[in-house]
């Protein structure tokens, strides 16, 4: 009797494993598709996008009381940010100066939240061991954790620059932009222009996302995972200002993040730019792989 | 087993009754503490397996091990004829898991949390998910409460979401550690039904319990651990027997009655009103009739005669000579 069950068993779960070909093609998809949508569901990613949004907002508003609520003259050059004396010439720039603005704290902050709170956030909760015997495969949940927070990079760099073209185009006239070097291009061509500063901004925090996933693999609390990702990013911005630590400063990843002001001359000027591309990615293997190392050997105790 | 191996089946040795789960001198230290030590469990093909022993003696990490959520420090996990954790991917479709209660995103729905455990399984069908999730919230009785977030949830409630999850996909084994915790008495009721009924279909249902009756009521096997060793394994019925049980007597002669039983090698008499109780000898069997005889002989006046039944509580008792609360 039993044996016979036994067989019956089998039978009935024998076609299990056949749909595996079909499910292939989804291989990735359905979880990052999941993590995605869990992540942005999230209140407090919801919160970290508003406060981004804000900050562009606060900008434009401050800038415009200071000049008097009319944009003629706007030469003041103060000792602020490169951009902001442009602004009341020409909303565009306050997508530049917001993103100069957010890029030093803010956005990785933000980015700080979401990577450290990955993987740890789901271990301190228990939901890791329920997607590992899911099973959601250890490599394969780490790309999809990954993937997700550099979706978030990119969704955090949208908001701020959006809403600040918003603002900018409700508080500022919009026009032809001047260039740092002097040409002045067409709104189109700045629009452009600013869409791909949106991208460098959005890929500069494609190492700091790293380090705190890979922080994120140390630890199952979520908070402390964040709190380190956040101080370590503190840390590195501070030792970037001591001019007598001008020999490890290259290796810093925010050493090169305000290169993408490059972007805004005529012709572009890529070496910076392309510095800062390499060592984000050069950020992303060495974390990237010490995440997985870390991750796919780790006991799951809780 | 061997020979099912050479076969092109999807698991070596299926129909040939192959054991579900099998250990072969199973550890793992933590540090200076040896949470489970040699362990050689063996979960027979269609059985209801209860996995029993007091909190801390080692059933979390062993169901870890076999979940390949942690390596072992030594010793080998087999589940569906594959080793953990190498086997994870291949295996663990096949095998349902509520590890240690339920873990669940308070900010979505229960709806929205089995999507998500279901989006995790590479093999799941994303097509037929939602009808998936549906049919689990409905085995487990949450089809009301589906829309309502997990944080607004009971702990039997979430304990319900945690079995929906494991019950996603047709499996081969579920593997629940403390299914009914957390639950009334009528939830526990519901689960253990739904345990034999999973049973009846040709799972094997490892069920890890602390709760003597709970397994004494829905398992076929037993494995009894302490302090990270295994004690005993196998049906209910041997464990159970394996204690010898009580003679009992209730007669108004209560002293003379003493008096025979005593001259016949009872031990640990004692009376309580009119109940004389004892310990069978041990060595071959002494036929009870025999002793009953010798009673009435004496004129002792006999009103009810028998053997206790060993219960699975006194077998665990006899084995690990501790209550259930002492941690190891």
């Amino acid at each position: 009797m039993s044996r016979a069950e036994a067989a019956d068993a089998g039978a009935t779960a024998a076609p299990a494993p056949a749909p595996a070909p079909a499910a292939a093609r989804r291989w990735g998809l359905s979880l990052l598709l999941s993590e995605v949508t869990t992540t942005f569901r999230r209140w407090r990613t919801l919160a970290l996008l508003g406060v981004l949004a804000a900050v562009p907002i606060l900008i434009g508003i401050a800038v415009k009381i200071e000049t008097g609520g009319d944009g003629g003259d706007g030469g003041h050059g103060g000792g602020g940010p490169a951009f902001i004396s442009q602004v009341t010439n020409n909303g565009l720039f306050l997508v530049f100066t917001s993103l100069a603005a957010t890029l030093p704290f803010f956005l990785p902050m933000a980015i700080g939240v979401i990577a450290g709170d990955s993987v740890a956030g789901e271990a301190g909760s228990g939901t890791l061991r329920y997607l590992l015997v899911a099973p959601a495969g250890r490599t394969r949940l780490l790309l999809a954790k990954y993937a997700t927070t550099m979706a978030f990079c990119f969704a955090a760099t949208l908001v701020v620059a959006v809403s600040a073209l918003a603002v900018g185009a409700l508080l500022f006239p919009l026009g032809e932009v001047t260039l740092i070097s002097g040409t002045t291009i067409g709104f189109g061509e700045g629009l452009l222009r600013a869409l791909a500063i949106a991208a460098v901004v959005a890929l500069s925090l494609v190492g700091v996302a790293a380090l705190g996933l890979f922080v994120s693999t140390l630890t199952t609390s979520g908070v402390a995972a964040m709190a380190t990702t956040v101080g370590l990013l503190i840390t590195v911005q501070i030792l970037d200002q001591f001019p007598q630590l001008s020999a490890i400063q290259p290796y810093l990843f925010p050493h090169y993040w305000l290169s993408f002001a490059d972007l805004l001359r005529d012709p572009v000027y890529w070496d910076q730019v392309l510095r800062n591309l390499g060592l984000q990615a050069l950020y992303a293997a060495v974390f990237g792989s010490a995440a997985w190392a870390r991750f796919t050997t780790k006991d799951i105790t809780v | 087993m061997e020979e099912g191996r050479t076969g092109p089946k999807p698991w070596p040795g299926a129909a040939e009754g192959a054991p579900v789960v099998e250990t072969r001198g199973l550890t793992k230290r933590f540090g200076a503490q040896l949470a489970v030590d040699g362990l050689d469990l063996v979960v027979p093909r269609g059985s209801v397996f209860g996995f029993l022993g007091p909190n801390g003696s080692g059933k979390t990490t062993t169901i870890r091990m076999l979940m390949g959520l942690i390596e072992p420090t030594s010793g080998t996990a087999r589940v569906l004829g594959e080793e953990m954790p190498r086997g994870t991917r291949r295996v663990l479709p096949r095998v349902g898991a509520l590890i240690e209660g339920p873990a669940l995103y308070g900010f979505l729905s229960g709806r929205d949390n089995l999507m998500r455990f279901d989006a995790a399984d590479p093999t799941a069908d994303a097509r037929t998910r939602r009808a998936r999730v549906g049919h689990a919230l409905d085995r487990v009785g949450l089809t009301s409460a589906a829309g309502k977030k997990a944080r607004a949830y009971s702990l039997g409630m979430k304990q319900r979401l945690g079995l929906a999850a494991a019950l996603l996909q047709p499996r081969e084994l579920l593997v629940l550690d403390e299914p009914t915790n957390g639950l009334d008495p009528q939830g526990m009721r519901e689960i253990r039904t739904l345990v034999r009924s999973l049973a009846s279909e040709g799972t094997t249902v490892f069920l890890s319990s602390h709760l003597l009756d709970e397994i004494e009521q829905v398992c076929t096997h037993v494995a009894v651990m302490a302090r990270g060793r295994l004690l005993t394994q196998g049906t209910v019925g041997e464990l159970a027997s394996s204690t010898r049980g009580r003679l009992a007597v209730t007669t108004p002669d209560t002293a003379e009655a003493v008096r025979v039983l005593k001259e016949h090698g009872v031990n640990d008499l004692a009376v309580l009103d009119d109940r004389v109780t004892g310990e069978l000898p041990a060595g071959p069997a002494t036929e009870l009739a025999d002793l009953n005889a010798a009673l009435v002989r004496a004129d002792v006046r006999v009103r009810a005669f028998g053997t206790e039944r060993a219960s699975l509580e006194d077998a665990f008792v006899a084995l690990t000579g501790e209550g259930f609360d002492v941690a190891g």
